[in-house]
């Protein structure tokens, strides 16, 4: 998949100096310009039939999510109806674009979904913090794949990536790749620990030149979580990525969304920064649980009219 | 160098018989020059050449047999030079002849503080507070020959005090008036003076207000082109300008009729500050400022009363000739 | 709208371009009278007999919003006596009491932001979310800013005793109306001065409401008096012998005759013109900040901007990778209704001023260089004018140096600090300067060296009532906001 990719990109596979040299070449990322940015478009007023369309594609973008320890199968098939039929009362509800579990929870997962359309999503390579040695990473992976996974969520090791060590971020990606075979996957930058947008910029296009599918934002794990501004970073590295190598890459915010109208924002930052190219679940994504119930809530009164509670949405 | 007491009052006579305390030459010329300043132009010139001993009946030293005197000429300055009027034109001021100075010479005064302007504004506040300062060591110096010239010797001293002031005022005018601005955002905002450029000045007649009008404008990074109806003691000072590490350029003195070159540094354009200080016509200082107009110059008006140039002068001929720049740049990583 | 994208293969099932439905601001929280008067010494008068009437109109749409006084040279006098017969008492309040005036119509502008935001954008064409949330906070801010000036005044750094200078005529333009009346009058009451103020003749609606809330605040008669009318209203102002300061906003063109028409006067005089800001973006800049940095500098406001970033200077190595950013993202900008809360460009203030537009545009092409706007469909009634820029364009184009007030860009190039410094300062304006680069020695080269009374470094079109404005050479003298705002206002 990658082997025309960086056709017109400089070599940067087989030294860590270039590697360096052309990520602290990108464009620098000025902090105030991008959030005001953000926030600017964050002021989009989305209303009625458009307000209806956007909620009914960010159900077809949600990654329904469940990665607690006390995730038990129970749980999990709980979750993958709920992803299969968001409102049961309702079957012109979209179904989810996926579900997002443990290796563990995979097989589970799989049994509900087979044959349904929905993608399987598992989190691997020592998730949350990716700290264990890359054999590990790769036998999580593998299993995951086995387990009937289709999409992997793999997280960076941001102790490598931020001691400058690019190559071995980049190496353990190609390797993660490999073990994924047919499946998706996504690399998470964990943006949280990245401390700047400058690095948010570089990590993003480290990963997609090591082979993403997706690049997302976070594990859900640390503090701070997907944030407009991170997200349009990373929706403009994928931009330019695209410009450059004809390949698209995907966008997966994960983590702190939570609401119909934080979910909108996202659309509005994807339509007007990238297009209409990638606002499909197949090219963005929403890693999330809760903002499932508050896009159908809000579907609802769209289409009843009146305001509902949570009681008349299912819990996950 | 000179004695500092003080003579009282700046008569003619005490003119001379002050000069007994300065060099014979000077001394002579000085005689000399009252010989001719009841004279006709010409007649005076020839009597400066052919008249060795006194005509009068002072008693001021005379050139020792058979030396004559040594006569300075009273030239223009621009741009550190000391030209003649392109003109060729003279006038007689005290039995002297000075230049009178042209519209052409305007011309060439703004091309020489234009090109002066950008490195002496760029020098460091530093650097221009020692030149000021070093101009009032070199008037202290030449005090005798100031006060020669019927400038009273208090006002000599309060001319040298006031160089001084300003000199430490250099690095100072940009931290009283300037400043950071607490904007309400994530920036960094500053506001510092910078100077507005070639500034054209109608100096009064007086010493003090000569180096009142001239100090304040540069102290800061501007350049000048001075209009001086005052020419002895305004080229007096421009051979101190000339001997004090001030750039040529920065300070460009035309003698001769302020009303007729000053119309042309008003509707100058590449003039961007017109100072009418020592323009004492109504009716002139508004078609100067009229003219100014036309180029948006900032234009400093003549002073409402008979200006006490003793007094502390403020800010104001100071900030009256800065402009203030504000910088923005977000603060983030 | 995608660029290179022609190997993308595209899965799943081809999404649809996300519309926004149409999201207008309501317009019933605003009560437009069919007919306003002058108001004078507290209260609203018809213009005398000297005088007259004229229509105001919103530039969306060529509706008549209203019928607008027209004062004339007895009306003039009246509200500059008026001014003056307040101005002792007023003066003579102490600074606290003065304070708490400003203080409190800050507060009733804070209360009535929705309703000024809208008539604002019915008046003059700007986008709503413009004046809701860039011109309204910023009156807000700039009353309150210099009503905590009012009893400070001994520390302002103008004297130990600073006095207020009598009458002020204030004139005003129509790009920002609210924000220029409180640019003008903020400043101008917290010293102790009273003024007579004159609104463009395009946008006189948001002053008279202005005066509605003098009234509200029980603000004394006569210390604020709003006389509309067009030129001869404000030449008549400033050239009353009863005023002792004229402060304008407005046209470099204007600014002379005001200039020549204090000459010999005592009156003090402040003037914020005309400019030409070069917008000069390094190679190394932050690219996509530096996009919407351009975008911001010459598309907010419809250009309408003195300080706008009319001429983008690029380094010839960014050239490409910035130009095509630049028309990526302007495809994106939404021209149309003011009202509607997505627009990002409205209308053109007025007929006269989008024909002036026009005709720069038409010599921007007839001298060769290469036009340029994204597809958008403009309304058929009303003002409308696309965003545009200009390529190709060197310092000897008209659009190079003359003000076009308008969403017109005029793209140069440079090679090197020395010629942008070259190309940015060759101009008789100097009002602003954009630097983009992340090197933070070359802009502080380039901050020192640009001959602009604002430098915008990685950010443009910033405003703050801390902040000091105003211009070098032909934009004008004197500083609006911050102490430095005070100056012009104290003897």
């Amino acid at each position: 998949m990658t082997a025309t990719a960086t056709s017109r990109l400089p070599d940067v596979s087989g030294s860590a100096f270039n590697l360096r040299s052309f990520l602290h070449g990108l464009p620098g990322v000025d902090k105030v310009g991008v959030e005001a940015r953000a926030a600017a478009l964050g002021t989009r007023s989305v209303k009625t039939t458009a307000k209806a369309a956007a909620i009914d594609l960010a159900i077809r973008m949600v990654d329904l999510t469940t990665l607690e320890g006390a995730d038990t199968p129970g749980k999990v098939r709980a979750l993958s109806a709920k992803a299969l039929r968001p409102d049961p009362a309702d079957p012109s509800c979209p179904s989810v674009a996926a579900v997002c579990v443990y290796p563990a929870m995979v097989p589970v997962a799989a049994e509900v979904l087979a044959g349904s359309g929905v993608h399987l999503a598992s989190v691997a390579t020592a998730f949350p913090s990716g700290q264990a040695p890359l054999e590990v990473k790769l036998a999580d992976t593998r299993d995951a794949v086995a387990g009937g996974a289709d999409e992997i969520d793999m997280v960076i090791s941001r102790g490598a990536f931020l001691s400058g060590r690019y190559d071995h971020v980049y190496d353990e990606i190609v390797a993660v790749k490999q073990a994924c075979g047919s499946a998706h996957l996504k690399v998470i930058l964990e943006t949280g620990e990245l401390g700047t947008y400058d690095n948010v910029r570089r990590a993003s296009w480290l990963a997609m030149l090591a082979g993403a599918d997706f690049i997302k934002t976070s594990t859900g794990k640390v503090p701070v979580a997907a944030t407009l501004p991170v997200t349009l970073v990373m929706l403009e590295a994928v931009r330019d990525f695209r410009a450059q190598t004809g390949r698209q890459i995907g966008v997966k915010p994960a983590g702190g969304i939570r609401t119909t109208k934080d979910a909108i924002k996202y659309l509005v930052l994807i339509n007007e920064t990238v297009g209409s190219d990638w606002l499909d679940p197949d090219w963005f994504r929403f890693g999330a649980s809760s903002l499932l119930n508050d896009l159908l809530m809000q579907r609802t009164k769209l289409a009843t009219g009146h305001y509902a509670g949570p009681d008349y949405f299912t819990l996950d | 160098m000179p004695e500092s007491t003080s003579p009282t009052k700046a008569t003619r006579a005490a003119k001379a018989a002050r000069s007994r305390t300065v060099p014979a030459a000077k001394a002579a010329k000085v005689v000399s020059a009252r010989a001719g300043a009841a004279a006709p132009a010409k007649a005076g010139r020839k009597a400066k050449t052919a008249v060795e001993a006194p005509a009068t009946t002072t008693v001021a030293p005379v050139a020792p047999a058979g030396r004559l005197a040594v006569r300075k000429t009273y030239k223009l300055f621009i741009g550190g030079a000391f030209p003649r009027s392109e003109s060729g034109r003279t006038y007689l001021v005290d039995g002297d002849n000075a230049a009178l100075a042209s519209r052409k010479d305007a011309r060439d005064a703004v091309v020489a503080a234009r090109k002066a302007q950008a490195k002496w504004g760029a020098a460091t506040a530093y650097n221009r507070g020692q030149v000021l300062y070093r101009i009032a060591e070199m008037i202290e110096a030449r005090r005798g020959e100031f006060i020669a010239l019927g400038v009273p010797s208090a006002e000599v001293d309060a001319a040298v005090d006031r160089w001084v002031w300003y000199a430490g005022w250099s690095d100072k005018i940009a931290q009283v008036h300037g400043g950071a601005n607490p904007v309400a955002g994530p920036f960094f905002n500053i506001s510092a003076p910078e100077p507005t450029g070639v500034v054209g000045v109608v100096s009064p007649a007086s010493f003090l207000g000569l180096v009142s009008v001239i100090a304040p404008a540069i102290v800061t990074g501007n350049t000048v082109v001075v209009l001086s109806p005052a020419p002895q003691a305004a080229v007096t000072l421009a051979e101190v300008l000339a001997t004090s590490d001030l750039p040529g350029g920065v300070v460009n003195i035309l003698t001769g009729r302020p009303a007729e070159t000053a119309p042309w540094l008003a509707s100058h354009d590449d003039v961007n500050a017109l100072d009418l200080t020592g323009v004492a016509d109504p009716a002139l200082a508004a078609d100067l400022e009229r003219a100014a107009a036309g180029s948006l110059k900032r234009v400093i008006r003549p002073p409402a009363g008979t200006p006490d140039f003793t007094a502390d002068p403020g800010l104001r001929p100071m900030t009256a000739l800065l402009e203030t720049k504000t910088v923005w740049h977000p603060k983030g990583f | 709208m995608s660029p290179d994208s022609g190997s993308v293969a595209l899965q799943g099932e081809t999404s649809r371009m996300f519309e926004y439905a149409p999201a207008p601001e309501s317009r019933s929280v605003v009560d437009i009278a069919p007919s306003y008067g002058l108001f004078i010494d507290g209260s609203f008068v018809p213009a005398s007999p000297s005088g007259g009437v004229f229509k105001t109109v919103n530039p969306a749409s060529e509706e008549v919003l209203a019928e607008v006084a027209s004062a004339g040279v007895e009306d003039v006098d009246l509200a500059v006596a008026a001014a003056r017969r307040a101005f002792g008492p007023w003066s003579a309040l102490p600074g606290a009491e003065r304070a708490k005036y400003l203080f409190r119509i800050a507060r009733i502008i804070q209360e009535r932001s929705r309703e000024l935001a809208v008539l604002e954008s019915l008046d003059n064409g700007k986008p709503i979310k413009e004046s809701r949330d860039v011109d309204l906070p910023l009156v807000a801010a700039h009353f309150f800013y210099y009503a905590g000036w009012a009893d400070k005044l001994a520390y302002a750094g103008y004297g130990q005793n600073p006095r207020p200078l009598g009458v002020a005529a204030q004139v005003i333009p129509w790009n920002f109306p609210l924000l220029m009346l409180a640019w003008k009058i903020a400043p101008a009451l917290a010293a102790g001065n009273t003024v007579v103020l004159k609104p463009a003749e395009t946008t006189p609606l948001s002053a008279l409401f202005f005066a509605d809330i003098c009234r509200q605040a029980d603000l004394p008669p006569g210390v604020v008096n709003i006389i509309t009318g067009a030129g001869e209203t404000g030449r008549a102002l400033v050239e009353h012998p009863g005023v002792d300061k004229v402060a304008f906003t407005g046209s470099t063109e204007v600014g002379r005759q005001i200039a020549g028409s204090v000459a010999g006067t005592r009156k003090r005089l402040t003037l914020e013109l005309g400019g030409k800001a070069a917008n000069i973006v390094f190679d190394d800049a932050p690219i996509d900040q530096a996009v919407e940095g351009i975008v911001n500098g010459i598309f907010f406001n419809q250009g309408h901007v003195c300080c706008a970033g009319s001429r983008l200077l690029v380094q010839e190595s960014a050239y490409d990778e910035v130009l095509t950013a630049l028309k990526r993202r302007m495809a994106t900008l939404r021209v149309g209704d003011p009202l509607d809360k997505n627009t990002d460009i409205g209308a053109i203030n007025s007929a006269a001023q989008l024909s002036r537009i026009h005709e720069l545009s038409e010599i921007g092409d007839s001298e060769g260089a290469q036009r340029w706007s994204p597809q958008c469909e403009l309304p058929a009634q009303g003002y409308w004018f696309a965003p545009t820029i200009f390529t190709g364009v060197t310092q000897a184009h008209r659009i190079a140096r003359e003000e076009i007030f308008g969403p017109v860009l005029s793209v140069l190039t440079f090679r090197t600090p020395d010629e942008a410094i070259e190309k940015a300062n060759n101009t008789p304006y100097g009002l602003s300067a954009g630097v983009w680069t992340e090197k933070g020695s070359l802009i502080l080269a380039m901050a020192d060296r640009l001959r602009a009374g604002v430098v915008w470094a990685n950010t443009f079109n910033k405003f703050d009532p801390t902040s000091p404005f105003g211009g070098y050479k032909e934009s004008g003298y004197g500083r609006e906001g911050g102490r430095h705002g005070l100056e012009a206002y104290l003897a």
